[in-house]
């Protein structure tokens, strides 16, 4: 097995504080995030785990500058390598898109272009940065694919994206991300719609890379497995609000939050849930995201609620370095989870 | 306790939901909505419905006979110009006959033949497309086949032979221009059905047991339904325009029946003096048409599916 | 000899792909000889990735393809024989995409009463009856019953279709992926529904899945397929703690657990999955095999069975393994 992750002190890169992002509707005003703030560094895998809905994809497209047009961004800060994002102009900002961070999408059919060869999509991020002539741009990408494991390199190039499966096209899109040499990567989903075998390949693959180029990844899943596997840290979203945040190894050994401990309970882990039993569920649904946020979002499904609950907004709590969790109970107040503690080495 | 009971437990104890976690709302009510707050559905269909108010009640909205003609009473101008007058609206035509009366008549027909053939049309095309599209291969290829014949005649000079032949009354035309446009009907049920047919719903049905007809009438046709009533409304503004056309040149609608195109030609002789016999029948055509075609784009834009969240 | 509720027997199904009026088609193998037998009251869990045909192999045994060899057996008898209406009522599906599975232009009435429509069962004031029925014991409240599919949340949708299934009360309830494309929360809601009924009612489940965690937690018996044939098969405690098979050891090694002290898993497959249409010689793993020997690639290997597990593959070949100690030392 790879070494765990370590926790040396990294150079940040990116800070967001107060990021929040609204959608017009027809029935009001959609908070799909409410005033986040997270902060990654150098050679760091920030994992955003959340279901669908808690806001994770918008906050993603929100740092990149990808919204929808009817998405409105309002944040305190947002600063990228010590620039100021939010005093930039779009053009500013398009410039700095593909050049110093990037993005790579869910699904690979998608977002690549059907009609354009790979080779083709590689080399335009490259030119159009200005990094080099069209010599330039089609050794790297050539140097580039080879690097993210995709054999007979030279030939891809000149191939179209349906013309690879879908593990070789995630590949095909890591590399294109690393065209400009990126200090961030922004990675939504990367492996949803792979194969298991394929989805190891891959999360490998990024592992490699940012340990080799010292970027910082916000990993973005709704998979626990994975976020365990990979995270530094971790920031647990719902209903567009942060819940939690901690290292990975904090937030798995003693999770704070009753949604974060919901979903541990919820999953299957071969060897330690007893086979055949129930899995611990979260009943009920993730509330409307409209109106203002009078109190917690989560009390209608949580098994702790208590009236305070109802009362406010629940603010965001630290209790340790880091370590934060956005509820009225303390640790000592939750009850025991149904699973064991998953610290423990197997 | 089993999971459903702790769950139903959930369920229940959710109460008092606050207001906002009420489900979403039904399509019925979203479709509501949309259409009250759509300018160019409300015109459009403002307009039919005035319309076809005016053609049905025709007889008892005017005191004259748009047959009758009363030569002492040729070409008086409408009620704006400077000898026309309130007995006359718009005035008379040639023969004396009263030019309203003749026009609102003449909206039975344009609607007659308009509903009519994209009625005819509608249920030849959709037919064709729900059979190609469900059944694929050969079939498929048959009817396709039929259409790229049909798209190969040109239909307007076909409908002006049938139309000799079988002679120009309201029926013949309906029949004939329902016969020759159903190819868009065809072609958009075709590509909407083989899209229906891979969705996981429809394999359900077969699972049960349920037979090909009942499939393709009741799982696949409510979903084209949609579709259908926008192409329907705008073959209807083209089975308008075409009777029009064809009645302008003496070769559709037989005189003395008030079609809108016949008073058209029939006010040619006449336009540079009387430009009103041509002007009334021709803006009557235009803003029927027009409103038919923003009712059509009214209703896809309002039925519009609903995306997932 | 315990009641054998369905069997597949040889089961195979070629499609002919690329074939247009003009031009005759490649031979895609989507499943080759196929044999499994389903126990009453037991949960299979057939396991696989993409393209080695679990897919296809569920729908024949929904009897919605037929097998271009062998034969599918319920109670018995094969389903050729027994009408599609009657296969029907004992054998029903779960889809995966519970936002494709529903009409969206039906309510929910109606969709869950279509099997009861479809074969005459009750009157309309009896099936409203079942429909509510059918509603509580999947725990929907009663109060949707007119809704439409596009005012529900992916999991309450999940819940009908599982309804749905449960209309004619059949025996067999075959679940394709059916809670990969809904959310943890609600997938774990899903599945405990779904063992819930499976002890209520006695229901026998087959259900296609490439979540490990899922299938070990609730199937009784597993089958790993692998280019449309089925590799490796045996009860789940077994499979799970001694795999045999070089790609179930992959398939498990890829699980990855939320255990925040291990890292990524490590192992050694060849690059690509192979062309379904051009399949490689001999065994089709060979190619990506971490143990390959010089025979994998030149002959398929005999099926080997011993009491409840069953493994294709030359490792476990008496002559093959022993040549091959023999080549090492």
């Amino acid at each position: 097995m790879t070494q765990a992750k370590s926790t040396a002190a990294f150079e940040e890169v990116l800070r967001v504080e107060g990021l929040s992002v609204e959608i017009g509707i027809s029935t009001g005003l959609l908070r799909a995030v409410s005033g986040i703030d997270l902060h990654v560094g150098r050679g760091e895998t920030l994992c955003i785990v959340g279901e669908s809905g808690c806001g994770k994809t918008m906050t993603s497209l929100g740092i990149i500058g990808l919204l929808p047009r009817r998405a409105r961004l309002t944040a305190e800060r947002l600063v990228l390598e010590g620039r100021d994002l939010l005093a930039l102009s779009p053009k500013q900002r398009a410039a700095l898109r593909g050049d110093r961070m990037a993005m790579i999408f869910q699904d690979p059919m998608t977002s690549l272009n059907p009609v354009y060869t790979i080779g083709n999509q590689m080399e335009e991020i490259f030119l159009r940065h200005g990094k080099g002539d069209r010599k330039a741009a089609r050794a790297r990408a050539e140097y580039l694919l080879h690097k993210v494991g995709i054999s007979a390199a030279a030939s891809r190039l000149g191939q179209y994206p349906h013309q690879l499966s879908g593990g070789l096209r995630q590949r095909a899109m890591i590399a294109m991300t690393l065209m400009c040499d990126p200090t961030l990567i922004i990675a939504d989903e990367p492996t949803t719609a792979l194969d298991v075998t394929i989805q190891a390949q891959i999360l490998h693959l990024l592992h490699d890379l940012q340990r080799e180029y010292r970027m910082a990844l916000i990993l973005i899943t709704h998979d626990l497995g994975i976020v365990a596997r990979m995270a530094t840290r971790v920031v647990v979203m719902y209903a567009g609000q942060v819940v939690e945040t901690g290292t990975a190894a904090e937030v798995f050994a003693a999770p704070m939050h009753p949604y974060t401990r919901g979903l541990l309970d919820c999953i299957p882990i071969p060897g330690k849930t007893a086979r055949g039993a129930q899995l611990g569920s979260i009943p009920g649904m993730v509330p409307a995201l409209l109106g203002p946020i009078a109190s917690c979002q989560f009390r209608n499904r949580c098994p702790q609620a208590f009236a305070d609950c109802a009362a406010a907004p629940v603010p965001l709590r630290e209790t340790a370095p880091g370590r934060t969790s956005r509820c009225l109970l303390t640790p000592a107040s939750l009850v025991p989870q149904r699973a064991e503690s998953l610290g423990a080495a197997e | 306790m089993t999971s459903i009971e702790r769950d139903r437990r959930g369920i229940v104890a959710l109460s008092p939901a606050p207001p906002y976690e009420r489900e979403a709302p039904s399509p019925r009510m979203i479709m509501r909505r949309r259409a009250l707050t759509h300018p160019g559905f409300l015109f459009g269909a403002t307009i039919m419905l005035a319309t076809i108010l005016i053609a049905v009640f025709a007889p008892l909205l005017t005191p004259y006979d748009p047959y009758f003609q009363d030569l002492s009473q040729r070409l008086i101008p409408p009620v704006w110009a400077i000898k026309g007058s309130w007995a006359h609206i718009f005035g008379t035509d040639g023969m004396g006959r009263d030019y309203l009366t003749r026009l609102m008549f003449g909206a039975r027909i344009s609607l007659t033949i308009g509903f009519g053939a994209a009625s005819i049309a509608g249920f030849i095309g959709t037919s064709l497309g729900l059979i190609g599209g469900y059944f694929g291969g050969k079939v498929d290829a048959v009817v396709m086949y039929l259409v790229n014949v049909k798209l190969a005649l040109p239909g307007v000079l076909i409908a002006l032979s049938l139309i000799e032949v079988f002679g120009g009354s309201v029926t013949s035309v309906t029949l004939v221009l329902g016969f020759l446009f159903w190819d868009r009907f065809v072609v958009v049920t075709r590509s909407v059905t083989q899209q229906t047919r891979i969705a996981d719903y429809v394999t359900a049905a077969e699972a049960v047991g349920a037979s090909r007809l009942r499939i393709i009438l009741g799982e696949v046709l409510p979903n084209v339904a949609n579709h259908i009533i926008v192409i329907a409304s705008l073959e209807m503004g083209v089975a308008i325009l075409v009777e029009a056309a064809l009645s302008f040149l003496g070769l559709g609608i037989r005189p003395p029946t008030p079609s809108w195109g016949l008073m058209v030609s029939e006010g040619r002789n006449f336009m540079f003096f009387q430009p009103y016999l041509v002007a009334v029948p021709g803006i009557a055509i235009f803003v029927l048409v027009i409103a038919i075609n923003m009712l059509g784009d009214g209703i896809r834009d309002i039925t519009a599916p609903e995306g997932r969240n | 000899m315990s009641d054998v509720v369905l069997e597949c027997r040889d089961v195979g199904r070629r499609f002919s792909v690329g074939a247009g009026m003009f031009a005759t088609g490649k031979e895609l193998r989507a499943v080759d000889g196929v044999d499994l037998a389903l126990r009453r009251g037991e949960m299979l869990a057939i396991v696989g990735e993409s393209g080695c045909g679990k897919t296809t192999l569920s729908r024949m045994m929904l009897g919605l393809l037929r097998p271009s060899s062998g034969a599918i057996l319920f109670g018995g008898v094969p389903i050729d024989g027994i009408g599609r209406a009657t296969v029907a009522r004992h054998i029903q599906p779960v889809f995966q995409d519970p936002y494709s599975s529903l009409n969206p232009r039906k309510t929910l009435a109606a969709i869950i009463a279509l099997p009861l429509e479809v074969h005459r069962i009750g009157r309309r004031e009896t099936r409203r009856v079942r429909v509510e029925e059918l509603m509580e014991l999947v725990g929907l409240p009663r109060r949707l019953i007119y809704a439409y599919p596009s005012q529900l949340s992916g999991g309450q949708r999940q819940r009908v279709a599982i309804a749905r299934a449960l209309a004619m009360s059949p025996e067999v309830v075959i679940c394709d992926e059916p809670t990969s494309a809904l959310d943890v929360s609600v997938q774990a809601q899903i599945l405990n529904l779904l063992q819930d009924l499976r002890r209520e009612l006695n229901l026998t489940f087959v259900i296609v899945s490439h979540n490990l965690a899922v299938v070990e937690h609730m199937a009784d018996r597993v089958a790993v397929m692998y280019l449309g044939r089925v590799i490796e098969a045996g009860p789940t405690s077994e499979i799970f703690s001694a795999p045999r098979h070089p790609y179930t050891q992959t398939l498990l090694d890829s699980v990855l657990t939320p255990d925040p002290t291990r890292g990524l898993p490590e192992f050694a497959l060849g690059p690509g999955f192979p062309n379904p249409l051009d399949p490689p010689s001999g065994c089709a793993f060979h190619p990506r095999c971490p143990k390959v020997m010089p025979e994998c690639k030149r002959t398929q290997p005999a099926t080997r069975r011993d009491s409840a597990r069953m493994v294709e593959c030359h490792l476990y070949d008496p002559v093959e393994a022993s040549a091959a100690v023999s080549l090492k030392s």
